[in-house]
C-alpha cells in the first residue's frame, strides 16, 4: 500500500499535521510565529551545509535551528532589542548566508523550489519512517514536560516560584520546535512548515474556550488541511504543499464567521 | 515556644542589582511557620524585587537566599493572560499541581468566585482576577504563600473578607505568608512583623516598634503612625485615656 506515492504523501501529512497542531499552540501561545519563521529560514543554510559536508539533511538542519536558538538566547542577553528584531536579523542573514554558500556550490544542481516549497508527493519510505518516529517522540516529550510548559507559558514567574523550572522546559521546547523543522522541512518546506505551525492553531483559537480544546482542535484543523489540500492537488493538478496551507487559510476563514456567532452570543 | 516554628524562608543580605544600578540591597529576614511577614515602602522601593529575590526568580543575586519547603503558592503583582490563550478559572486553577474538582471548588469558595469556575481567565474583572489567584494559591496547601498586594482592585468589603482569610489561613494550615500591602491599617493589626523598605531596610521589627521609628514617619507621614492606634483601640476595646497603644 504504501508503494503509491499519493497514499506516502497522506501518511507523512497525518504525521505531519499531528505534531504541529499541539506545537503549533504553543507557538501562538508564546507569540513565537515569527521565531519558526526564523528557524525554518535558517533550514536552507541547513540544508545547503547538509550538501557541503555531506551530511544528513535533517540532522544538519535541526543542528542549524538549534544553533540558531541559541545565538538568539545569547543575543536576547548582549543587547535591549526588541525580539522581533534580533529575529528579524537571525531570519534573513541565515538565509542570505544559506544563499551566498549555495552559489559556490556550481557542481551541486540545486533546488530551491523543493526547498521552500517541499515537495510531499516524493516522499519515500525512509522520510516516513523519520516522520513518525520523530513526530512520535516530539509528541511524548510534550506530554511530559506538558504542565511545567504551560505554566511557564501562562507566566514565567509564577512558575518559577512554584518550582516548574522555566528557563529548562524552554530550552526543551525550542529544541522541539528545531526537530519538528528538520523532520518536516522535505516535505512542507520551509516556507510551509511555519503556515502548518500558526494556522491550524490560529484556526482553533478562534472556536476554542480551553487549552486542550484549542489543540484537539488545532489537531483535527491541521489534519483536515492535508486532506483537502492533498486532494484537491490530485483533482486541481495543483502544487501539493501550497494547495495544504491554502486549505488551512479556508478553514480558517471558516472559523472566523464561527467566532463572530459565539461573540454576539456572549453579549 | 518561638523557636519550635519551622523556619520557611531565610533571607540574609540578599539584594539585586541590574546594570550596575541597585534595586534594592542589604535585606534580611525570616519567614516561619504561622507567621505573617510584611513588606511596606513607596513606590519603587523594591518590595516586589524583596519577593521575587525570595522566591528565586532571578538568576543572579546579592546575598543568599534559602527556602525550607517546595510547597510554595505566589501571587504576583502583575499577571496578564492573553487573549490568544484560552484558559478557564478551572484550567488556571491547575497550573502548578493536580488537584481534584474538591479541592478546587474549595478554595474557589474561600475567597468567593465559586460562581466563575467555567469562565474565561480573559473575561473576569480585576478584582475577579485577584480572588482567582488568591484562590490558586491557597489551593495546593502551601507551606510558604508569597502575596504581592492581593487584594488590589478588590471591593471594600471583599478587601476585609480576604485579609481575614489570608490571617486564617496562617493560623489553620500553619503556613508562613510573606506579604506586599500598601493597606497599613491592615499591615500594622495582622502581622507579625514588618520590613519598611525603600531600597534598603529603613526600619523593621514588630508593628509595635517600626510605628515608632522616625524613619517610618519620614517615609509616610505622621498620620501613618497614628493607624496602629487606631486599630488597637478598635478591636481590643481599651479605651486609653491619652490614647497611647497598650501593649498586649
Amino acid at each position: 500500500m504504501l508503494d503509491d506515492f499519493f497514499i506516502r504523501a497522506l501518511v507523512a501529512g497525518i504525521g505531519i499535521a499531528l505534531i504541529t497542531g499541539p506545537l503549533g499552540c504553543f507557538v501562538i501561545w508564546r507569540r513565537l510565529s515569527f521565531f519558526a519563521g526564523t528557524l525554518a529560514h535558517s533550514a536552507l543554510l541547513g540544508v545547503t551545509m547538509a550538501l557541503v559536508f555531506q551530511l544528513n539533511i535533517a540532522l544538519s538542519v535541526f543542528l542549524i535551528s538549534a544553533v540558531l536558538a541559541i545565538l538568539l538566547l545569547q543575543l536576547q542577553t548582549k543587547t535591549n532589542l526588541p525580539n522581533d528584531a534580533l529575529l528579524g536579523l537571525l531570519a534573513h542573514s541565515s538565509l542570505a548566508i544559506g544563499l551566498v554558500i549555495i552559489g559556490f556550490l556550481t557542481t551541486i544542481r540545486f533546488d530551491v523550489m523543493g526547498l521552500l516549497f517541499g515537495d510531499i508527493l516524493a516522499v519515500n519510505q525512509n522520510d516516513l519512517l523519520l516522520i513518525w518516529v520523530g513526530g512520535i517522540f516530539i509528541l511524548i516529550v510534550l506530554k511530559f514536560i506538558w504542565k511545567p510548559l504551560f505554566a511557564s507559558t501562562i507566566n514565567y514567574d509564577l512558575a518559577k516560584a512554584e518550582g516548574m523550572k522555566p528557563d529548562r522546559y524552554n530550552a526543551i521546547f525550542t529544541i522541539l520546535m528545531a526537530a519538528i523543522i528538520a523532520i518536516s522541512i522535505k516535505i512542507v518546506g520551509l516556507l510551509l512548515i511555519t503556515g502548518m505551525l500558526i494556522i491550524p492553531a490560529a484556526l482553533a483559537r478562534n472556536i476554542s474556550n480551553n487549552p486542550l480544546q484549542m489543540v484537539v482542535l488545532s489537531t483535527i484543523g491541521g489534519l483536515l488541511s492535508i486532506l483537502i489540500g492533498l486532494f484537491s492537488s490530485l483533482e486541481f493538478n495543483t502544487a501539493s504543499g501550497p494547495s495544504i496551507i491554502t486549505a488551512a487559510l479556508l478553514l480558517f476563514l471558516i472559523s472566523l464567521i464561527k467566532t463572530k456567532k459565539y461573540s454576539e452570543l456572549k453579549k | 515556644m518561638e523557636n519550635k516554628k519551622k523556619v520557611l524562608l531565610k533571607v540574609e543580605n540578599a539584594g539585586i542589582s541590574i546594570n550596575d544600578k541597585s534595586l534594592v540591597k542589604g535585606v534580611s529576614f525570616e519567614v516561619k511557620q504561622g507567621e505573617i511577614v510584611t513588606l511596606i515602602g513607596p513606590n519603587g522601593s523594591g518590595k516586589s524585587t524583596t519577593a521575587k529575590i525570595a522566591l528565586g526568580i532571578y538568576k543572579k543575586i546579592d546575598g543568599k537566599v534559602k527556602t525550607y519547603t517546595d510547597k510554595i503558592g505566589y501571587v504576583p503583582q502583575k499577571i496578564s493572560i492573553d487573549w490568544t490563550l484560552p484558559i478557564r478559572v478551572l484550567d488556571f486553577m491547575s497550573l502548578t499541581e493536580n488537584l481534584t474538582k474538591d479541592q478546587i471548588n474549595r478554595s474557589l469558595n474561600l475567597t468567593g468566585v465559586q460562581h466563575l469556575k467555567d469562565k474565561s481567565l480573559s473575561n473576569l474583572s480585576g478584582g475577579e482576577f485577584q480572588r482567582v489567584l488568591i484562590a490558586r494559591a491557597i489551593s495546593k496547601q502551601p507551606e510558604l504563600l508569597v502575596l504581592d498586594e492581593p487584594v488590589q482592585g478588590v471591593d471594600f468589603k471583599g478587601e476585609i473578607a480576604l485579609y481575614e482569610l489570608i490571617k486564617k489561613i496562617s493560623e489553620n494550615m500553619k503556613c508562613g505568608i510573606l506579604l506586599i500591602s500598601h493597606d497599613l491599617h491592615v499591615v500594622m493589626s495582622a502581622t507579625d512583623f514588618v520590613l519598611c523598605l525603600n531600597g534598603h531596610v529603613c526600619c523593621s521589627g514588630t508593628p509595635q516598634k517600626v510605628v515608632k521609628d522616625s524613619k517610618y514617619k519620614e517615609l509616610f507621614g505622621d498620620r501613618a503612625s497614628n493607624i496602629l492606634s487606631l486599630y488597637e483601640h478598635k478591636h481590643d476595646h481599651t479605651h486609653s485615656q491619652d490614647g497611647t497603644i497598650d501593649q498586649k
